[in-house]
C-alpha cells in the first residue's frame, strides 16, 4: 500500500495540488492498479527485448530544407492566459538578487 | 439512417442539396443533444458555410466520396477555428490555428462539419463519464453508457445526429464505445492514419479512424484519412483502402481462415454476449469460413501492460498543460505553485490518478520494475499475434464483455471500469487493426459488438469480411428508439 507521503512525493513529481482527501483516496487506488500489475513481476522475461513501438521506427535525414510559413505570432499567442501582445506572461522563474 | 455513401448517392442525384442535408442534421442535433449530450459544440455556422461551398464545388461539377457528407469530429482532434477541448476543464475555451492531418484531409475532401463530439477527458476512460462537461448517454437506453472514450461519437452515428464520426482508439476507445452503441467502428493499425494533431494521450498507442453505420463508410472514412504526413514521423504509406473491392468479395467467404480465441471467452463474461459472438462466427462459417481455435496466451497481461505504458506515456504527454501557453491558469504564489494549482484544478479524478501512476511507473527506481517490464511483456503479446496470424487470417472474438452498462456503476472502481477493455487492450498494444460491428442484441435489447482483428496493415481484408457479414445480416440496419423522434 502506498503511504500518504509517497503519494504527496509523486504528486509534486508530476506538478498536481491535490487535496487531503485526494491523496487518501489515490494511496488506495494506486496501490490497486499496482498490486494488479504485480502480476508482470511474476513472468520470466529474460533475453525479451522491450517494444517501444510497433513500427519499425530509425532516424531519417529531412528530405529537403525548405523554407515554409511558420505559425503567426497571434495565433501562437491566441490562446494564451496572459500575454503582452507579443509574448507570454509568466510568474518570475528566479528571485531578484 | 444515413450512410455516408448513401448521403453521397442523394447529393450525386441532386435529390438533396450539402446545405438541406445540413440543416436537416442540425436540427436533429438541436432536438436531441439536450438529452443524449453527444455534441459538445454544435458548429451551426461553420456546418452551413461549409456545406454552401461544397454545394458549389457540385455545381462547378466535382466529385469526392465526401463531398457535402455531414461528419463530426471527437473533441480531442484539433479543428482550426473551432473550439477543442479534449473533454477537459483545463482546455475548456482552447480553439486550435489548425487542423489535425485527419480532420483536414476530410476538410479537402469537402465534408462538413457539424461539430465536436463528446468523449472522456483526454481519452481516458470506457463509459465517457470523466468527461468534464457530462457524460453522454446511450440512444438504446439513456440510463446507460455509450461506452468510451469515443462515446459522443458513438452515440452520434447510432442516434444519426451525424453521417460518420472520427474517434480515436488507444486502449478500445472506438471499438468499444461501437460495440456498446450497435455501430461500426475501426480501429486503424498503428501509423496508417497521421496523429498530427491529436492532443497525444499515449503517442506509441494512439490511433485515429472512424465510427460510422456500415463497412463501406469505414473503408470510405479510412481511405479519406490515411497515409503518409510529413508532421509524423510514425505515419506510414501502406497499400490504399480499395473501397470497390468489398463488393468483390461479399458473395463468399471461401477459403478465409477464421481464428476464435479460447482466452477471449472468459468466465466473467455476459451469456448472451457470448452467444450472439458465437452465433457471429457460426454465421461467418456458413458464409464459408474455415473456424478454428486458437490461443493467445497472454490475453490477460494486456490490462497490466496497458495500465503502465499508457499512464507513463500519458504523464509525459500532458506535462504541457502548465497554464502558460494555452488552457486554464490558477495564479499560486510563485511558478511551481502556479503549475501545480492549474493541474490540480483543471484535471480531472481519472487524469490525475493515470499522472500519478505514470510518473511512479517513470520515477526513479520504478522505471525498471514497471515500464521497461511492462514493454517487454508487450512484445510478447505481439508474438501472441504475429504467431496467430501465421495460421488464420482473421481472428474473431467479442469487443468487451458486456452490454451497455448503468450510468455511475463503475465509477468508483478504477480497475472494474479499465475491465471494460479486456479485449480490445491486447489489439492496441500489437499496433494491429480490429473493427466493431454490431453482432445482435442481449436480452433487454442492448446491442452487441463482434470484433475482427487483422494483422498490421490488414485493414482492406477486415473491412472485406466485415462488409460481407452485413451484406447478409440486418444488426447494423436496426436503430435505437428515441422518444423525441422527428
Amino acid at each position: 500500500m502506498l503511504t500518504v507521503a509517497e503519494v504527496e512525493r509523486i504528486a509534486r513529481l508530476a506538478r498536481l495540488a491535490l487535496s487531503e482527501d485526494e491523496k487518501a483516496r489515490y494511496a488506495r487506488q494506486l496501490s490497486a492498479v499496482l498490486d494488479y500489475a504485480a502480476q508482470l513481476a511474476e513472468l520470466d522475461v529474460e533475453g525479451i527485448p522491450p517494444t517501444a513501438s510497433v513500427l519499425a521506427v530509425h532516424s531519417v535525414m529531412r528530405e529537403g530544407d525548405e523554407v515554409v510559413a511558420g505559425l503567426p505570432r497571434a495565433d501562437a499567442l491566441r490562446n494564451a492566459p496572459d500575454t503582452d501582445g507579443a509574448s507570454f506572461v509568466v510568474q518570475a522563474t528566479f528571485d531578484e538578487e | 439512417m444515413l450512410t455516408v455513401h448513401a448521403a453521397r448517392e442523394r447529393l450525386r442525384r441532386r435529390e438533396v442539396s450539402a446545405v438541406e442535408l445540413t440543416r436537416a442534421f442540425l436540427e436533429r442535433i438541436h432536438a436531441l443533444n439536450p438529452r443524449l449530450n453527444a455534441y459538445l459544440t454544435v458548429a451551426d455556422e461553420a456546418a452551413l458555410a461549409m456545406a454552401r461551398e461544397a454545394d458549389e464545388r457540385m455545381a462547378r461539377g466535382e466529385d469526392t466520396p465526401l463531398l457535402g457528407v455531414p461528419v463530426a469530429i471527437k473533441d480531442v482532434l484539433s479543428t482550426r477555428d473551432m473550439r477543442t477541448t479534449a473533454g477537459s476543464k483545463i482546455l475548456a475555451n482552447y480553439t486550435p490555428s489548425w487542423d489535425a492531418t485527419a480532420v483536414s484531409r476530410l476538410r479537402a475532401m469537402g465534408a462538413v462539419f457539424l461539430g465536436k463530439l463528446n468523449c472522456d477527458e483526454f481519452a481516458m476512460g470506457s463509459s465517457t463519464e470523466n468527461s468534464a462537461f457530462g457524460p453522454t448517454r446511450n440512444p438504446w437506453d439513456e440510463t446507460r453508457v455509450p461506452g468510451g472514450s469515443s462515446g459522443g461519437s458513438a452515440a452520434a452515428v447510432a442516434a444519426d445526429l451525424c453521417c460518420a464520426a472520427l474517434g480515436t482508439d488507444t486502449g478500445g476507445s472506438i471499438r468499444q464505445p461501437a460495440a456498446l452503441c450497435g455501430v461500426t467502428g475501426l480501429k486503424n493499425s498503428y501509423g496508417r492514419v497521421s496523429r498530427y494533431g491529436l492532443i497525444a494521450f499515449a503517442s506509441s498507442l494512439d490511433t485515429v479512424g472512424a465510427l460510422t453505420k456500415d463497412a463501406r463508410d469505414a473503408a470510405i472514412m479510412l481511405r479519406a484519412m490515411e497515409g503518409r504526413d510529413s508532421c509524423d514521423s510514425t505515419s506510414v504509406d501502406v497499400p490504399p483502402i480499395d473501397v470497390d473491392a468489398l463488393d468483390a468479395a461479399r458473395d463468399s467467404l471461401h477459403g478465409l481462415r477464421v481464428g476464435v480465441p479460447v482466452e477471449y471467452f472468459s468466465d466473467g463474461m455476459q451469456p448472451d454476449v457470448e452467444q450472439r459472438v458465437r452465433e457471429a462466427i457460426a454465421h461467418l462459417q456458413t458464409m464459408g469460413a474455415e473456424v478454428c481455435e486458437i490461443s493467445l496466451p497472454r490475453t490477460h497481461l494486456g490490462l497490466p501492460v496497458y495500465y503502465i505504458i499508457a499512464p507513463a506515456e500519458a504523464s509525459a504527454n500532458l506535462a504541457r498543460f502548465d497554464g502558460v501557453k494555452y488552457g486554464l491558469r490558477v495564479q499560486g504564489r510563485d511558478l511551481i505553485a502556479t503549475y501545480m494549482e492549474t493541474r490540480g484544478a483543471g484535471f480531472g479524478a481519472e487524469v490525475k490518478r493515470r499522472i500519478m501512476l505514470g510518473t511512479y511507473a517513470l520515477s526513479a527506481g520504478y522505471y525498471d520494475a514497471y515500464y521497461i517490464r511492462a514493454q517487454k511483456v508487450r512484445t510478447l503479446i505481439k508474438r501472441d499475434f504475429e504467431q496467430a496470424f501465421a495460421q488464420v487470417d482473421i481472428i474473431a472474438a467479442p469487443v468487451s464483455p458486456t452490454t451497455a452498462f448503468p450510468l455511475g456503476a463503475k465509477t468508483d472502481d478504477p480497475i472494474q471500469m479499465y475491465l471494460a477493455d479486456v479485449f480490445t487492450l491486447p489489439v492496441s498494444l500489437a499496433g494491429i487493426c480490429g473493427i466493431s460491428i454490431p453482432c445482435g442484441f442481449d436480452r433487454e435489447g442492448l446491442p452487441v459488438g463482434l470484433q475482427l482483428i487483422g494483422p498490421a496493415f490488414g485493414e482492406q481484408r477486415v473491412l472485406e469480411v466485415a462488409h460481407a457479414f452485413q451484406q447478409t445480416t440486418d444488426f447494423h440496419l436496426k436503430k435505437p428508439r428515441l422518444s423525441c423522434e422527428l
